[in-house]
């Protein structure tokens, strides 16, 4: 279990709402292997969103052990949590969460903004990097209400991966996007998870959840399934549409 | 986290929003310049009352009739009534005074002057020799009357530039005859320009005569209006003043239990007292742009406020990729003292224009308060911390979870 990214042990996160308590999760365990891309499902209220919070290391559980990249965050300061967020984690969320007239580089430059260690110059070539990465090496200094929802994703993918995290947590990544351009995004996930990035996609759609390669699924805080599925390629998935002038 | 980059952050986030921060900075702009204009304003008005009486002589002492004498049936008489000051009182100053350098009896007369086809209101000031002396006047040309003069009530002047420009447009007035009402008087010499004294009145317009001339051949009294004297020095009037005081006490006769029949004041005093009403002035102005100041500052807060609530999902996400509390509370502080900073640089350069204008435009000398320029700055950096430490504390303390999800 060397390369476990993410290790989970009979996590459980308890909600107390006025006298009641409601159990989000109870009793959670699996592991993440480095290089997986692994799809989190559930309906609402199965507890995936609390899973997603921990996992993101926004919270922290009840119960239980929590490892990412070998450090337990049961017991880590906020201030701490932060420096993992920042070092280990990367968020693509489903609406983007852009900076408003901010471009693209600058917003992908944040996360490093936040790192101390990280010089100016350095920032500026790793977020041009990423850029390139995710295909926007055209888009650098547009503003987000200068470019599509699916560009606006990207570059929210780059700031993903600009500080090079041990794992990419999405949630509901494609929920924003149409058929065509969240095809386009799971192919830049495949295409990153080939390149060696370990991806944690939280989404409640059979479709999108076909293009990873493996299924965790969750009910009313419990994994209900977990197993490893055949990939469907979502570059052929896409290639597949009809074209796109057809409506 | 590095210092520099939050202030980066700031900035960008400030820069995002342009208008509303240029708006925000407004009050604390028009705060800060009107405390920087009050200020320097209030000093040059300060600056030009000193300059204006220390032109007069700061050893001037001025022996006044008193007002509100006990006069018979305890009725209180003004001034203009009391005619308790007389010749003999200057001479016995000059007589027994170790502290007065020099004395001159006043009385004033007004009247028509004439010269030919010009003519003007003036003023005819009655004094020894010494009043050139004393009241700072210097003989641009001719001569200073003489003792002489004053024994024979001598019909000679020396008149002001206001006078000699208007009287003699074109000829010099050595030697010619002015009338002053009936009484014709030589003039004997011109006195060099002073301006205008500390209230503003013209020390140019005056004809200054004998005393005695003006005493019996215009005014047909023995009491005099006023005594003019000089203390040897400035650290001595205080003693010249007291030396005077007993002096004509003596030679009024009054006993221990009688108050003076005069009053015995010196320049440093009336320094004193025009300077309280400007302070009080100033101190009123600068208060009022303070409070202005302060309503500034709490726009700032509001607008912060606004902010916050605004970017709370910004905030989440910061929080998301990496930014501790801390962080986000040094954001939103840095956001408002960059906006009270500048506020308060645009605020200062604009107060300074604007007191510089109007020193030039009512004729003061242009002062600035260095000490007000630095507690303006000092002071808006201080309303940017203080004004926006509570919203920056809300942000800081958003949870990021309920942040990221918040529509």
């Amino acid at each position: 279990m060397a390369d476990s990214i993410i290790q989970i042990r009979d996590l459980k996160r308890n909600f107390q709402v006025g006298s009641e308590v409601v159990r989000a999760l109870r009793g959670v365990t699996f592991d993440i292997e480095k290089g997986q891309f692994v799809a989190i499902m559930g309906t609402s209220g199965s507890g995936k969103s609390t899973m997603l919070n921990i996992l993101g290391c926004l919270d922290q559980p009840s119960n239980g052990e929590y490892l990412i990249d070998g450090i337990s965050v049961s017991k880590l300061s906020k201030d701490e949590l932060s420096e993992i967020r920042n070092k280990k984690i990367g968020f693509v969320f489903q609406s983007y969460n852009l900076l408003p007239r901010t471009t693209a580089v600058e917003q992908v430059e944040l996360p490093l903004l936040y790192n101390s260690k990280i010089g100016a110059k350095e920032r500026r070539e790793r977020a041009e990097e990423a850029l390139r990465m995710v295909g926007l090496e055209s888009r650098m200094y547009h503003l987000p209400n200068q470019m599509s929802g699916g560009q606006q994703q990207r570059v929210a993918i780059a700031r993903a991966i600009v500080n090079d995290p041990v794992i990419i947590l999405a949630d509901e990544a494609t929920g924003n996007l149409d058929t065509r351009t969240s095809y386009e995004i799971m192919a830049l996930f495949q295409k990153l998870n080939e390149a060696g990035k370990t991806i944690a996609f939280v989404t409640h759609e059979p479709d999108i959840a076909c293009f990873t390669s493996r299924v965790v699924m969750l009910r009313d805080g419990h994994v209900t399934k977990d197993e490893m599925v055949e990939t469907k390629s979502a570059q052929a998935a896409l290639d597949a549409l009809p074209a796109s002038d057809d409506y | 986290m590095n210092i520099l980059n939050l202030v980066k952050i700031a900035y960008q986030a400030l820069l995002r929003n342009t208008t509303r921060a240029l708006l925000t900075m407004l009050g604390i702009i028009i705060g800060i310049s009107s405390v920087i204009a009050m200020v320097n304003l209030g000093q040059s008005s300060q600056q030009s009352i000193s300059d204006n009486i220390s032109s007069m002589g700061t050893n001037l002492i001025m022996v006044m009739r008193a007002r509100n004498v006990k006069g018979g049936g305890g009725v209180n008489t003004g001034a203009s009534n009391v005619q308790s000051l007389t010749v003999d009182d200057v001479e016995a100053v000059r007589k027994y005074a170790k502290y007065v350098s020099a004395i001159s009896p006043s009385v004033t007369a007004s009247g028509q002057l004439v010269k030919g086809a010009n003519n003007m209101p003036g003023t005819m000031q009655g004094g020894s020799p010494e009043f050139l002396e004393i009241k700072k006047y210097e003989l641009e040309s001719g001569v200073n009357f003489r003792d002489e003069d004053v024994r024979t009530y001598a019909k000679v002047c020396l008149i002001g530039q206001t006078v000699v420009s208007t009287l003699f447009p074109n000829e010099e007035p050595i030697g010619k005859e002015i009338r002053f009402g009936k009484i014709p008087l030589k003039v004997i010499g011109t006195l060099k320009s002073k301006g205008q004294d500390g209230r503003g009145q013209d020390q140019d317009d005056i004809v200054i005569a004998p005393y005695s001339t003006v005493q019996k051949r215009i005014l047909a009294q023995n009491h005099l209006q006023m005594i003019y004297a000089s203390a040897s020095s400035e650290d001595v009037a205080d003693l010249a003043t007291q030396e005077i005081e007993r002096i004509i006490r003596r030679q009024h006769g009054l006993s221990d239990d009688q108050s003076n029949d005069f009053d015995v004041r010196t320049q440093a005093e009336m320094l004193e007292m025009m300077s309280s009403v400007t302070e009080t002035m100033t101190a009123l102005l600068t208060a009022t742009a303070i409070i202005s100041l302060i309503v500034g500052g709490i726009g700032i807060m509001n607008i912060m406020y606004v902010t916050v609530t605004e970017r709370i999902k910004e905030i989440g996400l910061r929080m998301a990729i990496g930014a501790k509390s801390r962080d986000v509370l040094w954001q939103f502080l840095i956001e408002s003292a960059i906006l009270s900073l500048v506020g308060g640089i645009i605020g200062i350069i604009l107060g300074l224009v604007l007191s510089y204008f109007i020193a030039m435009f009512t004729n003061m000398p242009y002062v600035v308060s260095v000490g007000a320029v630095i507690a303006s700055f000092v002071v808006s950096a201080f309303i940017g911390i203080f004004f926006g430490w509570l919203p920056a504390r809300k942000a800081a303390k958003l949870d990021p979870i309920t942040a990221l999800r918040y529509e």
